[in-house]
C-alpha cells in the first residue's frame, strides 16, 4: 500500500450515445486537495457520481485506499469514509436542517431496527456545534429547507459534509450560489481539512479559489482528463487554454 | 458569532413566532363545517347538528350522532392512516379496498362456527377442521393476507419500477377478482363468538385511535419516519443520503396493505359478515381523508393528526347530509366535490410554497 488514496483507472461512463465520461485515469494522494476544473457538460459531476456509487460506471476500476471498491450506491461510499456536497445538494425541501444533517445516520435514542427512535435533542445540540463551527448563517434551525435561500441551503450540505470525519471529502461546486463572506467560510472550512490532513476533490469554477486552496488542478474536456497540472507550474491563463482546448498536455494527447 | 436561542450568524430570530403547524387550518376546517351544519339545522328544522335537544337525555352534547360520526370513520380511517405514510413518502395505494375485500372472505373463512342454532354452518367454506378455531387463527391469517398484499406492492414498486398508481391499481383488480372467486360471489358468515367480539360497539373507534397514536409516534419519532418524509421530499436526496429507498418503500406498503387488513378483520367482525364486495370504494375514501388533513399528493408533507382531522371531516358532513335528510345521492357526489376540492388546495398550497422560494 502507497500513499495513494484514491485511483481510478479508464473510468467510464455513457448514458446511452452520450460518452460524458471516457476513460479517465485519476489518482489522488494523502493529504493532497486536488482541483477538477473544466466547462459546463465536460463530465466532472458524472465522474463524483461513479465514484461516489449514485450511477454505477460502464467500465473502469475505482481503488480506495488500496482496494479496488465498486459502491452499490452511496450508502457504501459514505461507509467508507467518502463525504459528498453534491451539486444537486441532496437535500430534503421538507424537513429542517438537523434532519438533513443526519439524513441516513440519525442519532438513535433506542435502538429497535427501523423504528429505532431519534434522539432530536442530540441531533439538535450536533447541529448547532456543526453550524457553529462552520460559521453558516442560519437563522432558525427548526425551519424547513425550502424557506432557506439558495445559499443558506448551500451551507447546510456544507455544514453535513463537514460534521463528519471522512476519508475523502468530495464538493462539487460548494460555493456557486454563495456571497462573499459565505464563500469565505466555506473556503475556511476546506484549509480546516487541509490542515486536518484531510483530502479533497474540489470541483469549482473560480480560478482564485483553486489557485487559493489546492495542490494541484485535473481539467477535464468533453469527458476527458485533458491536463494534471501542479499548482506551481501553472496559472490563470495556462488553465483557461487546457479548459477551452486551446491545449491538451502531451500525455492526455490523442484522447482528447 | 451572536447566537440567539436558536439563531446563529448575527440573524434576528423570535422563537415565539414559530409558523404554526398546518393542522391547524383543518381543524377550522372542520370547526366551520360543524358550524355550518349547526346553522342550518335551525334554519331549516329548528333542531341541533352536535347538541342534545331530547329532554329525556341527560347531555349537552349529541352523543349518539358524535358517536356514530367517529364510527362510521374508524374503519376506514385505520386504512386511511396507511395510506397517509404511503402518499407521504410519495406514492399512493389504490390497492386498499380490494385488500379489505379479499382479507374478509378469507379471514371469516376461518372464523366460522360449526353450528348455528344446533345446524351446521350453512356458509362453510371448508371442512369441520375450519370451524370454531381460536380467534388468533383468522387476526393472524388476516394479518398474512395484508403482509403478503402489500409486499406485492411494495416489491413490484420498488423494484419494477412501475408507477405506484399502476401497481396498486394492479392489485385492486386482482384482489377484488380473489375476492370474488373465494367462494363465487357467496358471503361468508356466521362467525365465532370470539371472533364476533372483536368489531363489537365501540371498538373500532379504540383500535382506530390507537393505531393513530402509534403511527403518529411513529412517523415522528423513528428512523422509519423520518425517511418516510425525506423520500417523498426528494427521493434522490435521500438516496444519495444513504438511505435504502427501495427497501423502505416495500415496508411502507407492507404496513399499509396490514393496515388494510387490520380494517378488513374488524369490519368483517363488526358485519358478522363478509362479502366480495366489502371495502369497494374505501381507497378512495381513505385517500380524500388523508387529502382533506393535509397530506400533499406531491410527497413530503403531511401528519397523522391531519389525517384523523380529515377523517373527522369526512364523518361530520356525512353524518351532516343525513342530518340534514339529503339524499344520498348528494353524498356521493358531494364526496367527489370534496375530494376535488382538497387536491386543488393542495395544488394551490403547493404553489405558494414555490413562489415563497
Ligand atoms: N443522467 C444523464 N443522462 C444523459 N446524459 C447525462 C446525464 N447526466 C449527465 N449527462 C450528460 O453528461 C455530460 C456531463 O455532465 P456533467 O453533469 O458531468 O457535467 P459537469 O462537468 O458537471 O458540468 P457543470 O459544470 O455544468 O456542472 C453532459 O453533456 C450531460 O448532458
Ligand atoms: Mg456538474
Amino acid at each position: 500500500m502507497s500513499d495513494i488514496i484514491l485511483e481510478t483507472r479508464d473510468l467510464t461512463k455513457h448514458y446511452g450515445g452520450v460518452h460524458a465520461l471516457e476513460g479517465a485515469n485519476f489518482t489522488l494522494r494523502k493529504g493532497e486537495h486536488v482541483a477538477i476544473m473544466g466547462d459546463n457538460g465536460a463530465g466532472k459531476s458524472t465522474f463524483v457520481r461513479q465514484i461516489t456509487g449514485v450511477e454505477q460506471r460502464t467500465r473502469g476500476d475505482i481503488v480506495f485506499y488500496g482496494k479496488p471498491v465498486s459502491f452499490a450506491g452511496p450508502l457504501d461510499a459514505r461507509e467508507a469514509g467518502i463525504e459528498t456536497v453534491f451539486q444537486t445538494l441532496a437535500l430534503a425541501d421538507h424537513l429542517d436542517v438537523a434532519d438533513n444533517l443526519f439524513l441516513g445516520r440519525e442519532k438513535i435514542r433506542f435502538k429497535l431496527g427501523p423504528f429505532s427512535i431519534l434522539d432530536y435533542r442530540a441531533m439538535r445540540d450536533a447541529t448547532l456545534a456543526a453550524l457553529e463551527k462552520t460559521g453558516v448563517k442560519i437563522p432558525n434551525i427548526h425551519n424547513t429547507i425550502e424557506r432557506m435561500s439558495g445559499g443558506q441551503r448551500q451551507c447546510v450540505a456544507i455544514a453535513r459534509t463537514a460534521t463528519f470525519h471522512s476519508r475523502l471529502t468530495i464538493m462539487d461546486e460548494p460555493t456557486a450560489a454563495l456571497g462573499v463572506q459565505e464563500t469565505a467560510q466555506v473556503e475556511n472550512i476546506i484549509r480546516t481539512l487541509k490542515e486536518a490532513g484531510e483530502p479533497l476533490i474540489l470541483i469549482s469554477h473560480n480560478m482564485r479559489q483553486v489557485m487559493d486552496l489546492v495542490d494541484r488542478i485535473v481539467v477535464f474536456r468533453r469527458g476527458r482528463i485533458v491536463a494534471n497540472l501542479k499548482k506551481e507550474e501553472t496559472d490563470g491563463q495556462d488553465v483557461v487554454a487546457y479548459i477551452t482546448g486551446a491545449k491538451t498536455q502531451p500525455e492526455y494527447e490523442g484522447a482528447a | 458569532m451572536a447566537n440567539t436561542a436558536h439563531g446563529i450568524g448575527g440573524l434576528k430570530y423570535d422563537p415565539k413566532k414559530r409558523t404554526k403547524p398546518p393542522e391547524l387550518n383543518v381543524f377550522m376546517a372542520l370547526v366551520l363545517i360543524i358550524v355550518t351544519f349547526e346553522v342550518l339545522g335551525w334554519l331549516i328544522y329548528r333542531d341541533s347538528f352536535l347538541f342534545n335537544t331530547r329532554d329525556n337525555v341527560d347531555a349537552i352534547f349529541n352523543w349518539a350522532r358524535i358517536n356514530i360520526i367517529i364510527l362510521q370513520v374508524s374503519i376506514i380511517g385505520i386504512i386511511a392512516i396507511g395510506v397517509t405514510q404511503v402518499i407521504i413518502s410519495g406514492g399512493i395505494d389504490l390497492s386498499s379496498g380490494s385488500i379489505v375485500g379479499a382479507t374478509a372472505m378469507i379471514v371469516m373463512s376461518f372464523a366460522q362456527t360449526e353450528l348455528v342454532n344446533g345446524n351446521p354452518n350453512p356458509k362453510a367454506v371448508f371442512g369441520a377442521w375450519a370451524m370454531d378455531l381460536p380467534v388468533l387463527v383468522p387476526i393472524l391469517v388476516g394479518l398474512a393476507c395484508g403482509l403478503i398484499a402489500g409486499c406485492v406492492n411494495g416489491l413490484l414498486i420498488a423494484y419494477t419500477r412501475i408507477p405506484p398508481f399502476i401497481a396498486t391499481l394492479g392489485l385492486m383488480v386482482s384482489a377484488r377478482g380473489l375476492s370474488k372467486w373465494w367462494t363465487n360471489g357467496q358471503p361468508v358468515s356466521f362467525p365465532t363468538e370470539g371472533f364476533a367480539a372483536l368489531g363489537k360497539g365501540m371498538m373500532p373507534v379504540v383500535y382506530f385511535i390507537a393505531l393513530a397514536i402509534l403511527f403518529h409516534l411513529i412517523l415522528r419519532q423513528t428512523v422509519y419516519g423520518k425517511h418516510t418524509y425525506a423520500i417523498g421530499s426528494n427521493e434522490d436526496a435521500a438516496r444519495m443520503s444513504g438511505i435504502n429507498v427501495a427497501r423502505h418503500k416495500v415496508l411502507i406498503y407492507t404496513i399499509a396493505g396490514m393496515l388494510a387488513a387490520i380494517a378488513a378483520i374488524i369490519l368483517s367482525s363488526k358485519n358478522l359478515t363478509a362479502q366480495a364486495g366489502m371495502g369497494v370504494m374505501y381507497e378512495l375514501d381513505a385517500i380524500a381523508m388523508s387529502v382533506i388533513g393535509g397530506v400533499s399528493l406531491a410527497g413530503g408533507r403531511g401528519s397523522i393528526i391531519g389525517t384523523v382531522l380529515g377523517a373527522l371531516i369526512f364523518g361530520v358532513i356525512i353524518s351532516g347530509f343525513t342530518f340534514l335528510k339529503l339524499d344520498a345521492y348528494y353524498q356521493e357526489m358531494v364526496k367527489g366535490a370534496i375530494i376535488v376540492g382538497a387536491v386543488v388546495l393542495d395544488q394551490w398550497r403547493q404553489r405558494r410554497t414555490a413562489a415563497r422560494m
